[in-house]
């Protein structure tokens, strides 16, 4: 707390360190206050499943120096306690750092804690996590979205100052809508994915979660990288993403695309999109609709590469090296399977488990072809969809999510409905450009709307620039839950 | 029954000696404490990437390109998945529909005839770890220090008419790797692993016949007696009308059988589908071009040169390049003693016998060219007899000392001064009377008992030649 009363925790990174520069605070009044929030507020939102402060190198000097930052519970901290939020990784600690621990640690940020998550990101509303669900701090009877949940609900609570997710189909931008806070998925191979746990490997990636664009923007910065180690990232400049904070979106080619408006979209979420999309051409930025004919396979051809990629990338979870083991209690076939079989049938929950047996199905003998070879084929045609339309256009907007927060429980039993609320963003993975979800209203009750932001590979600056611009002309980034 | 004809196929596996495993920086050392060679990577710790060995990729071209393959454009890594403690992310990094490389060949040479056996493919792959059953525990043990270990995979055509065509295929094909030096190619250490494929048909027919794949032949030997078995073990099952079962066989050195694993109906589904950790890329047309260019005298080549370039006979010039250590050496004496028939000689003789004896490599002797061209020259010269000099030889190997330094210390220089040698002439005419007879009447033979004599009371120190010439003179005066 400084002087005039005000909770640091209720600040942005970049407010914070105008503050430090002033000598008006330190990184330890603001872990403090931190701490706090979450000491007051965690108990009814349960976003953080371990808080343990890491203090980092105090010497450097950084944008995000003396910060707290929550990181999701997939991205591996030496010596701490990694689990996906899974019963299977109980008790299994990293023996390494992820690259982007590495360059938060250089950076001289505080790591504050380990966020809650879908088990292994498999979800969109932080319900399978084994340690219980993480609530909506906008109305704790709602979900936080998902798989970042915990790390979305912890910016909006004002229990971390900045938080990194994982997205791998909307994991970070759609609980960043539903939270009312800044979530940007990188292009593919912006980010090392060194050390983060893979769900889909083609589709991952890390990203920021912030209070606002600067932040998103600064956070970023830290992150963002060529990384040797991992051979997916890519060797391509750098630029400073602070300079994209530009409050001009004049001339600028939007493209709003057809089979985004349909069906299902609820009615308050296509009011905000259609407000915010008149904030922005007044603004001087000129919107025409286009399309983008292979949106309706995104969902099937998501669901077959991402499932595909994980059944294989989850087999290691097997009992043998680290996480739980079972004893089988009698011997049915073999020590060795039955020990695999109750290890991964008692590790892994429902829904890890029926995107597991998808995926092996999906791979099998006699349906590769039919299968993942052809959702691999639709892949290209739904990238091809958004080369077309950037050949033209700066940027494309879209709603984050066709509805606001829905209600705990509401969807857990409808795998299906579950997956169609990720309609919006899942293209994006699947294409692997980069997308950025910010506030763009409220409904009736209070919940928050997001927009989604989508421009070309490695165009991130431009994403910044119309969020920056909208941000600044409205004021839907400066309200908070009342918790 | 019509005759039958013998149809094997080999699969080799080739551990790449680069200093570093495929896909991450952890050393290949051979022997060292297990898993003290590990790395999240390569026990495949939640969170890790590979990344290729750019080392592992030139020493697959190498082969490749030594094995007469075309180099794939495209260079794509698969995963094939399957359950096993030894094998850390539950699934190998391989290669799958495109292999790194393709259509090559060996040739080998047949009774009368050179023959091309084709190779279908040559893919790089990561090893799995190694399980460790110990007696009296009531658990398998496991390590990681081979896992992630570059490996090749060499498949041929089944194109091998015999059990022992297959051994020459496997034996000219180690010879080719082991010129590349890209592998130690140890069938012992595992660093050379062969599965083969057998199948019979009767002689004419078109068809393949059912095949079975044996597996955990431990050497050369093996190979030998373990195709030998199952292809008697076919023809006796076909011989009595039976049908062959397609399965997976294993070799039992100490039994002498092999013993079926699984079946067919058991084989797994390995579900592969491309890495997405490892993107694809290509190799660009000039690299193949420097690769293919920067091969090293591969060993035909090598052949053909001796036989030239030193006028060694076929055989002489084999007994040389099926050594590469040994036919390098052989050079290396040539350039400091310009007698290549006689290096050549006490390369493949003596000095290979000492080596067999020894159950050493040359590397492993302390023994120069110059030591040794020093003992050619010695006998060659007549400082010491032929029969002296190759217990020089066994002498310079066990002291490390000089030849000259032997030779002096032990007083083994050639006896060539008339004097000393006229003496034990003397005393070899007054005690073989008969002989120097038998000489007398025209038996030339009985000179060389003499010379022979004479070389037993110097300790084979005489010059035999000038031994000769003292006899022939002496005896003349008794004539």
């Amino acid at each position: 707390m400084i002087s005039n009363g005000m909770k640091l925790n209720t600040l942005t990174c970049h407010e914070l360190q105008e503050l430090i520069k002033g000598k008006k605070t330190t990184s330890s009044e603001i872990v403090k206050d931190v701490l706090e929030a979450i000491e007051t507020n965690d108990k009814k939102v349960k976003a953080f499943v371990a808080v343990k402060p890491i203090p980092t190198d105090s010497q450097a000097s950084s944008d995000i120096s003396g910060i707290p930052v929550a990181i999701k519970d997939n991205i591996c901290i030496q010596g701490q306690k990694t689990t996906c939020s899974s019963k299977i990784l109980e008790g299994f600690s990293s023996p390494y750092d992820a690259t982007v621990i590495e360059k938060l640690k250089n950076a001289g940020a505080t790591i504050i804690g380990i966020t809650n998550m879908d088990e292994f990101a498999f979800g969109s509303s932080t319900e399978t996590s084994c340690y219980g669900a993480t609530r909506n701090p906008w109305d704790l009877a709602r979900v936080p979205g998902g798989s970042s949940g915990g790390s979305a609900a912890a910016v909006a609570s004002d229990e971390t100052i900045l938080a990194l997710g994982s997205d791998t189909g909307g994991s970070i931008r759609q609980p960043a809508a539903f939270c009312g806070v800044v979530g940007l998925k990188p292009t593919y191979g912006r980010v090392s994915r060194y050390g983060l746990i893979a769900f889909a490997s083609s589709l991952d990636q890390i990203g920021p979660i912030t209070k606002d664009v600067a932040d998103n923007a600064i956070l970023l910065n830290i992150i963002a990288g060529y990384d040797p180690r991992d051979s997916t990232s890519v060797d391509i400049d750098q630029p400073d993403y602070k300079k994209s904070l530009i409050n001009d979106v004049k001339g600028m080619k939007i493209a709003i695309p057809k089979e985004y408006f349909v069906e299902g979209m609820d009615k308050e979420v296509k009011q905000a999109l259609e407000e915010a999309i008149v904030v922005l051409k007044k603004l001087g930025a000129n919107f025409k609709e286009v399309t983008l004919p292979h949106t309706d396979y995104a969902v099937a051809t998501y669901y077959i590469v991402a499932t595909a990629e994980a059944s294989s990338n989850l087999a290691r979870f097997d009992g043998v090296q680290y996480g739980l083991r079972a004893t089988p209690a009698k011997t049915r076939r073999s020590f060795m399977i039955d020990m695999y079989e109750e290890t991964r049938g008692l590790g892994f929950g429902a829904e890890a488990k029926r995107r597991l047996i998808l995926g092996t199905y999906v791979l099998s003998a006699g349906y590769y072809d039919a299968y993942y070879l052809r959702a691999q084929k639709v892949r290209t045609l739904i990238r091809r969809d958004f080369e077309e339309v950037f050949k033209e256009f700066d940027c494309i907007i879209t709603p984050t999510s066709p509805t606001p927060a829905f209600k705990i429980g509401e969807k857990t039993d409808d795998p299906l409905s579950m997956y169609l609320s990720d309609i919006y963003t899942i293209s994006v993975n699947l294409a692997g450009i980069p997308a950025l979800s910010l506030p763009c209203g409220f409904t009736k009750n209070n919940l928050p709307i997001g927009l989604q932001i989508l421009a070309k590979p490695f165009a991130e600056e431009t994403i910044f620039r119309v969020a920056y611009t909208y941000e600044q002309n409205t004021v839907w980034h400066k309200q908070k839950p009342k918790l | 029954m019509k005759e039958l004809e013998t149809i094997i196929g080999l699969e080799v596996h080739l551990q790449l000696a680069t200093e570093t495993k495929a896909f991450c920086g952890c050393s290949t050392g051979f022997g060292a404490s297990p898993n003290s060679h590990t790395c999240p990577v390569c026990l495949g710790f939640p969170g890790s990437l590979p990344v290729l060995n750019k080392k592992a990729l030139a020493y697959a071209m190498k082969v490749a390109l030594a094995l007469n393959c075309k180099i794939q454009d495209v260079v794509k890594f698969d995963r094939k998945n399957y359950y096993y403690p030894d094998l850390p992310k539950n699934y190998q990094i391989s290669q799958y529909d495109l292999p790194l490389s393709a259509d090559g060949f060996v040739a080998i040479k047949t009774e009368d005839n050179v023959k091309r056996i084709r190779i279908k493919r040559v893919h790089l792959e990561e090893d799995a770890g190694k399980l460790i059953h110990e007696e009296n525990r009531d658990a398998s043990l496991v390590d990681f220090n081979r896992s992630g270990m570059p490996l090749l995979e060499i498949v041929s055509e089944p194109e091998m008419n015999s059990p022992q065509e297959a051994l020459d295929y496997l034996s000219t094909l180690k010879l080719t790797l082991k010129y590349l030096e890209v592998s130690d190619c140890d069938m012992e250490k595992g660093s050379l692993r062969c599965d083969a494929n057998i199948s019979l048909r009767e002689k004419g027919v078109k068809e393949l016949g059912v095949k079975t794949e044996v597996k955990n032949m431990n050497s050369f030997k093996a190979v030998k007696a373990a195709l030998t078995f199952e292809v008697n073990r076919q023809a006796e099952i076909l011989a009595q009308g039976g049908k062959i079962t397609q399965d997976t066989r294993l070799w039992d050195t100490e039994k002498e059988i092999t013993i079926s694993m699984r079946s067919k109906e058991e084989a797994h589904d390995y579900r592969y589908f491309p890495d997405p950790d490892l993107v694809p890329f290509i190799i660009p047309k000039e690299e193949i071009e420097i690769a293919q260019a920067s091969l090293p005298e591969l060993p035909q080549q090598r052949l053909e040169r001796f036989k030239k370039e030193y006028n060694l006979s076929d055989y002489d010039s084999f007994g040389l390049v099926q050594d590469k250590e040994l036919a390098d050496y052989f050079e290396g004496c040539v350039k400091l003693y310009p007698q290549p028939k006689q290096i050549c000689n006490w390369l493949i003789g003596p000095l290979s016998a000492e080596l067999n004896h020894r159950k050493v490599s040359l590397h492993q002797l302390d023994l120069s060219p110059q030591k040794l061209v020093e003992l050619v020259g010695s006998a060659a010269t007549g400082v010491t007899s032929n029969l002296v000099a190759k217990e020089v030889l066994t002498n310079m190997i066990d002291t490390k000392k000089s030849a000259s330094e032997i030779i002096k210390e032990q007083g083994l220089a050639q006896l060539s001064n008339t004097g000393d040698l006229s003496v034990f002439v003397e005393e070899v005419i007054k005690e073989h009377e008969k002989s120097v007879n038998d000489f007398l009447q025209g038996k030339e033979s009985a000179l060389m008992f003499l010379i022979g004599q004479v070389m037993k009371k110097s300790k084979g120190k005489a010059n035999p030649k000038i031994a000769g010439d003292i006899l022939r003179e002496r005896l003349k005066k008794n004539s």
